[in-house]
């Protein structure tokens, strides 16, 4: 690993955290539970966001732990059931889809835009709590013996086959759609009101342009979810047939309605990160993202793309076969923007100066563990080889690559480069590289036999399996174990860092964002003068212009 | 960057309302008359077609979208686009279906 | 409005009006970020009600003999009121973002007055509708009877403008779907018309305080949207539940 960095603190010896901040304008618990201040309640988000991953993590690890044995020893399969459907619903909507958009985006859209705070922020503060509400019931129905139908509560498993807490579940995710929702459409109000002066839409940072996208998924996707559940729900307690064969009804009906929306979710979910990872790569290579409008444009292509896919998760369902070459040949289409997005980094990269810093090592992981689960997903788009892969660990196998050798990689990347912007302490570098490594082997070790399990024909959602695949699924378990570690160990020294870290000043990366020209904490209101907008994003060579004329690299 | 408010610069007044408000009561009564003749395939046909006249008047003029930005116009087909994306994809599913009672 | 100027914090923003909230640069920015929020907010309903009218269209393909024969349940004649009541608050409401627009504080408070009372009687006749369909036992899910589409003589008044011919009790058995459609569909528009009731009460109320008739009408405005926006799904609902299945 080099020992070259771009990293540049102010002497420590004289450094101070800035007086006033946006952590120490008010003090009191009402004061953050009653706030406006985005950047507040981005940090509520980052705090409970934190907490339901640990759940979710918590329920995956009985997942791997039930499946070192192929019996269905540690627990019954109904609670097997149980625990994968909440490590699903946790996981999906009270971490990966608030992840990026409520923690950094709610605290750096504003900034990066040259704006105060959000459209709405009372809005904002809205969605928390109501994101709170959903993850509070959910944790309550985990208490009073859980839903068992998976998180995609299929018909008529889930209307007219369990007697589990459905209602509860959907009530809790009822919620926490209103919650995307909210927020994004605080996004889109805001990133099209609200930019400072001379700030054109091209000359946005790219961590606007993905959350944008996955805004416009969030306020016209989410809704269809909605209704689905209210679906759900007044066919569990009314009966009312919609989809129940024996009246007339189709159950597939509601699988096009959630998928209508679950597939646009994971793009709500990766969306941001790749948001991340286009400013994290730029920074760490000295580079302006190579081909900026392709990059930009093909976020909002995945969005809009992405809507036109869904039934691709039906294809053994009972979809028509006419609907099943239709949905394969979109899905086709929907890699390609997403593809565009993986060459434009690599190409940022070529003779760019690299160092490598924790962020940018997510980032790396970023893009071999994404390129590898999105190739994956061509597979699976394919209707061809779905029929033999769908319902078996490769998918498992795919979306966990996606999602968390993607997604989660995204999202620490994300929390380690603004660390210092948000609290105003450096993280400790060596063991938060360390970190990311144990992250990244136990990762592979997980995850990559899942595929071959799949291959092999191992359904998913079974506590029991043959018992020649066990090797593999030791091999994954012991990955899970790494895994678990590497997450334990950010929380630890991250936590340790708001005391001990050093004082990290204005701009410790040398960032072109305009949230790197000002002071780490920010102050409340962002900025004291509006800023105006007169060069373009990843402007490396105004940066050290500006650096000269104020003659120091960064204030303390 | 802001953009100005457009009803700075224009009030829809109450004679273009008065308007508007008799040409849905036309409409109205138009699209009830229609539905007592037997028209076979054209009774839904122009049952829509009277009802999204309709729809567009309101929100070209009760709803002011006639004066507004590119902006809203832009949102507002957008989300009519996703809304026949959804509607026309899943139909498609079930036209397509060799069983079932088509 | 408090009169802020003894805020120390405000003293340096001294003529803004007090309604501008200090994140906007001006009040044409606050009102046309709220506008097109609330736009957006439209287009969320739009989807909300799509997984509706979706389900609607591929069970009216399904099952069409009971959809017509459920259909013939409705009354054109309650539809058409009620469609026109809607309309006609629809314009009241025009009417008062004009007034409001215009700063006519006690036009305002009528135009909404006018169509609060006119939302309501919206919801009366749905009382009316519904209470019929309670009578005759064609709620789904309460002893929902199949009586008036095996037998449809047995129901005079409908049979004498339709004729209908009494359905298999496979296909009779669909009308029930018609049925949990109908509700759920008239159900959410009537629960959207129940909340926008609610909140034109407490519009009225701050008319007549004079708070959209001093230069501050966003409030009255969006609510304007959400009110045509209800108008306009049920000018559709009409249509595709009253009007289009009136013949075989």
């Amino acid at each position: 690993m080099s020992t070259h960095t771009i990293v540049s603190l102010p002497d420590q010896s004289t450094a101070r955290i800035p007086k006033d901040n946006y952590i120490t304008r008010e003090n009191g618990l009402l004061s953050w539970l009653l706030t406006s201040d985005h950047k507040r309640i981005a940090i509520l988000y980052l705090i409970s966001i934190t907490f339901f991953f640990f759940i979710g993590g918590a329920l995956a690890g009985l997942i791997r732990l039930e499946l070192l044995t192929p019996q269905a020893d540690l627990m019954a399969s109904d609670t097997y059931n149980k625990v994968f459907t909440m490590h699903g619903v946790i996981m999906i909507f009270f971490f990966l889809v608030p992840s990026v958009p409520a923690t950094l985006g709610n605290f750096f859209i504003p900034m990066m835009i040259g704006a105060k705070d959000l459209a709405l922020p009372k809005v904002n503060l809205l969605s928390w709590y109501l994101y709170m509400a959903g993850g509070l019931l959910a944790l309550y129905t985990m208490t009073v013996g859980g839903v068992d139908t998976g998180w995609t509560f299929t018909t008529p498993l889930s209307t007219h086959y369990v007697n589990t807490n459905v209602l509860t579940t959907g009530l809790a995710v009822f919620i926490a759609g209103f919650s995307s929702i909210l927020t994004g459409l605080n996004f889109i109000v805001t990133i099209h009101k609200m930019r400072a002066p001379g700030l054109t839409w091209f000359r946005l940072p790219l961590f606007i342009w993905s959350n944008y996208a996955a805004s416009i998924l969030m306020v016209l996707g989410t809704p269809v979810l909605a209704i689905a559940i209210v679906l759900i729900a007044l066919e569990r307690t009314l009966g009312i047939g919609v989809f129940d064969p024996t009246k007339g009804g189709d159950p597939l009906l509601f699988q096009h309605l959630f998928w209508f929306y679950s597939h646009p979710a994971v793009y709500i979910m990766i969306l941001p990160g790749m948001g991340v990872i286009s400013e994290v790569i730029s920074n760490f290579s000295r580079k302006r993202v190579f081909g900026y409008t392709a990059v930009a444009f093909s976020s909002v292509a995945i969005a809009v793309f992405g809507f036109f896919v869904w039934a691709h998760h039906m294809f053994i369902m009972g979809i028509s076969n006419y609907a099943v070459l239709v949905f394969s040949l979109l899905s086709m289409l929907v890699a390609v923007p997403s593809a565009i997005k993986i060459f434009n980094w690599s190409l940022t990269l070529y003779k760019g100066s690299i160092t490598f810093e924790t962020p940018m090592l997510y980032a790396f992981g970023f893009m071999g563990l994404f390129t590898i689960g999105g190739m994956t997903g061509v597979f699976l788009g394919s209707s061809g080889t779905d029929i033999h892969l769908t319902e078996t660990y490769f998918i498992v196998a795919h979306f966990h690559f996606v999602m968390v050798g993607g997604m989660l990689m995204a999202f620490l990347a994300g929390i380690h480069f603004w660390w210092p912007k948000m609290t105003g302490r450096m993280y400790p570098e060596k063991i938060s590289q360390l970190a990311a490594v144990v992250t990244f082997i136990g990762f592979n070790l997980t995850f990559f036999p899942q595929f071959i399990l799949g291959m092999l024909g191992m359904p998913r959602r079974y506590a029991a399996y043959p018992p020649e695949f066990q090797i593999l699924n030791v091999f994954s378990t012991a990955g899970a174990t790494i895994l678990g570690v590497g997450y334990l160990l950010p929380v630890l020294y991250l936590v340790w860092s708001l005391r001990y870290g050093a004082i990290a000043g204005d701009n410790p990366w040398q960032a072109t964002g305009l949230e790197w020209q000002t002071q780490s904490p920010p102050l409340t209101e962002n900025f004291a003068v509006i800023p105006i907008m007169d060069h373009e994003a990843y402007d490396y060579e105004w940066l050290e212009k500006q650096q000269k004329e104020k003659g120091v690299t960064s204030v303390g | 960057m802001s953009e100005h408010n457009e009803h700075a610069h224009h009030i829809v007044g109450p004679g273009v309302y008065v308007a508007i408000l008799f040409a849905l009561l036309i409409g109205t009564g138009l699209t009830v008359w229609a539905s007592f003749l037997e028209l076979g395939l054209w009774n839904p046909v122009i049952a829509l077609a009277i009802a999204t006249t309709k729809a567009v008047l309101v929100v070209l003029f009760f709803m002011h979208v006639k004066y507004s930005t590119k902006l809203t116009k832009l949102a507002i087909f957008s989300g009519i686009f996703m809304f026949l994306v959804l509607i026309s994809m899943t139909l498609a599913d079930y036209i397509s279906r060799a069983w079932g009672s088509w | 409005m408090l009169d802020r100027s003894a805020n120390t914090a405000h003293s340096a923003h001294e003529g803004h009006p007090p309604y501008l909230r200090h994140h906007f640069n001006s009040t044409e920015q606050q009102a046309d970020a709220a506008g097109f929020a609330m736009w957006l907010f439209l287009l969320t309903e739009v989807m909300f009600f799509g997984g509706l009218f979706t389900a609607y269209l591929i069970y009216r393909n399904w099952y069409y003999p009971a959809f017509v024969a459920g259909s013939h349940q409705l009354d054109v004649r309650w539809g058409t009121l009620n469609t026109l009541v809607l309309i006609c608050s629809s314009f009241t409401m025009a009417m008062g973002v004009w007034c409001a627009e215009t700063r006519r504080r006690k036009g305002l408070v009528l135009s909404l007055t006018l169509t609060f009372i006119l939302g309501l009687g919206f919801l009366g006749i749905k009382t009316v509708e519904y209470r019929e369909k309670i009578e005759k036992h064609h709620v789904p899910g309460f002893h929902y009877s199949l009586k008036s589409f095996l037998d449809p003589q047995s129901d005079p008044e409908i049979y004498a403008e339709y004729h209908d011919k009494p359905l298999v009790p496979d296909m009779a058995r669909h009308t029930e779907l018609y049925f949990s459609l109908y509700f759920l569909m008239t159900g959410m528009h009537a629960l959207h018309m129940i909340i926008g009731i609610g909140i034109l009460g407490f519009m009225i109320l701050r008319a007549k305080a004079g708070a959209y008739t001093a230069g501050h009408v966003t409030f009255v405005e969006n609510f304007g949207l959400y009110w045509h926006f209800v108008d306009i799904i049920w000018i559709y609902l009409f249509a595709l539940l009253y009007l289009i299945s009136r013949h075989q």
